[in-house]
């Protein structure tokens, strides 16, 4: 091998020691997907209950007596939702980092998670006030927004299509801000298609080709 | 025109070592099984390479404890900073010299 390759190979490896040691690569595409998936279902209950509280069609449901019961059940809906993401999307990144070998409790995963937190805490408790104080409007766009800047804060640490599944949530919600009376269609956007989207497209980046070829090569 | 193997580090000829040093540019500190799981080496092999390092002064081990149990974690040196950077820039010069 001559002295030109090498050099080139070495350059390589350092790269892909910067990149291991500082971003939490065992993130899985069915993570994104089934968070996706639940995100639509809690969506579409969500629409239903709305659609039968305005009069229009309330087959499949029981009819609502008031706003209070409406809003009480719409954040049943949002938290059940929340929870049935988050769980199923650690047990898929639970089981790729089990099949690749690393730990999931490093201090990578550690950032990683603290850094998507803060904007999300922060965020729920901004909705929560504006929930109290009747901005209602603003919830789906908050949503967006603020997970949105949690997946960016929090991209730097995992594979790249977080930060941009982050920008794409950003935008979302900032149209969404004038376009209120389809908060809940975009709310499903972002939280459903745009999961799925983004899963297939970390599926097809990283993970299509694992059992055929590794995704580090070793020394 | 000067030699730019000259400038390459013999002290980064091992994948190990320049493994922990690329590691330790992109994280204030580390401990040794995070390092451990980069790298993918044995305990053995991990530790005579950081010894030989933290000898020629590139890195700093402190020696701390979680509870009982001893934790203890590495950073970059200024001098493992300077060194690692020359040793990029005499391989940047390498590839280019050989076009």
């Amino acid at each position: 091998m001559d002295e030109r390759s090498r050099s080139l190979q070495e350059l390589q490896h350092i790269k892909q020691m910067m990149e291991r040691s500082s971003r939490f690569i065992s993130l899985s595409s069915l993570s994104g997907i089934s968070a996706g998936l639940c995100g639509l279902a809690g969506a579409w209950v969500a629409k239903k209950k709305i659609d039968c509280w305005q009069g229009v069609d309330c087959s499949g449901v029981s009819p609502v007596h008031s706003v209070i019961e409406l809003l009480n059940y719409l954040l049943l809906v949002a938290i059940v939702t929340f929870v049935a993401a988050f769980i199923a999307a650690f047990i898929f990144t639970l089981y790729r980092s089990k099949k690749a070998g690393v730990s999931l409790w490093g201090s990578i995963s550690l950032r990683l998670f603290w850094n998507i937190s803060i904007p999300i805490v922060v965020g729920g408790f901004f909705l929560l006030r504006a929930m109290q104080l009747g901005q209602f409007e603003l919830l789906a766009p908050g949503c967006l927004l603020f997970y949105g800047l949690g997946l960016v804060n929090a991209g730097k640490y995992t594979l790249r299509e977080v930060t941009w599944l982050g920008y794409t949530e950003i935008v979302l919600g900032l149209i969404s801000l004038w376009v209120t009376d389809y908060g809940l269609y975009f709310w499903g956007a972002g939280f459903g298609i745009l999961h799925i989207v983004f899963g297939l497209v970390m599926w097809f980046r990283h993970e299509r080709n694992i059992g055929t070829q590794s995704r580090t090569v070793p020394a | 025109m000067i030699n730019p193997i000259e400038n390459l580090n013999k002290t980064f000829d091992s994948r190990v070592r320049l493994g922990i040093m690329s590691t330790l540019m992109v994280n204030e500190k580390i401990n040794f099984n995070d390092l451990k799981e980069v790298i993918e080496v044995t305990d053995g092999n991990l530790a005579s390479h950081i010894k030989s390092l933290e000898e020629n002064g590139y890195i700093k081990v402190n020696k701390g404890f979680i509870g009982r149990k001893t934790n203890t974690t590495y950073t970059i040196t200024k001098a493992g900073e300077k060194a690692f950077q020359q040793h990029l820039w005499a391989l940047e010069k390498m590839i280019k010299a050989m076009k």
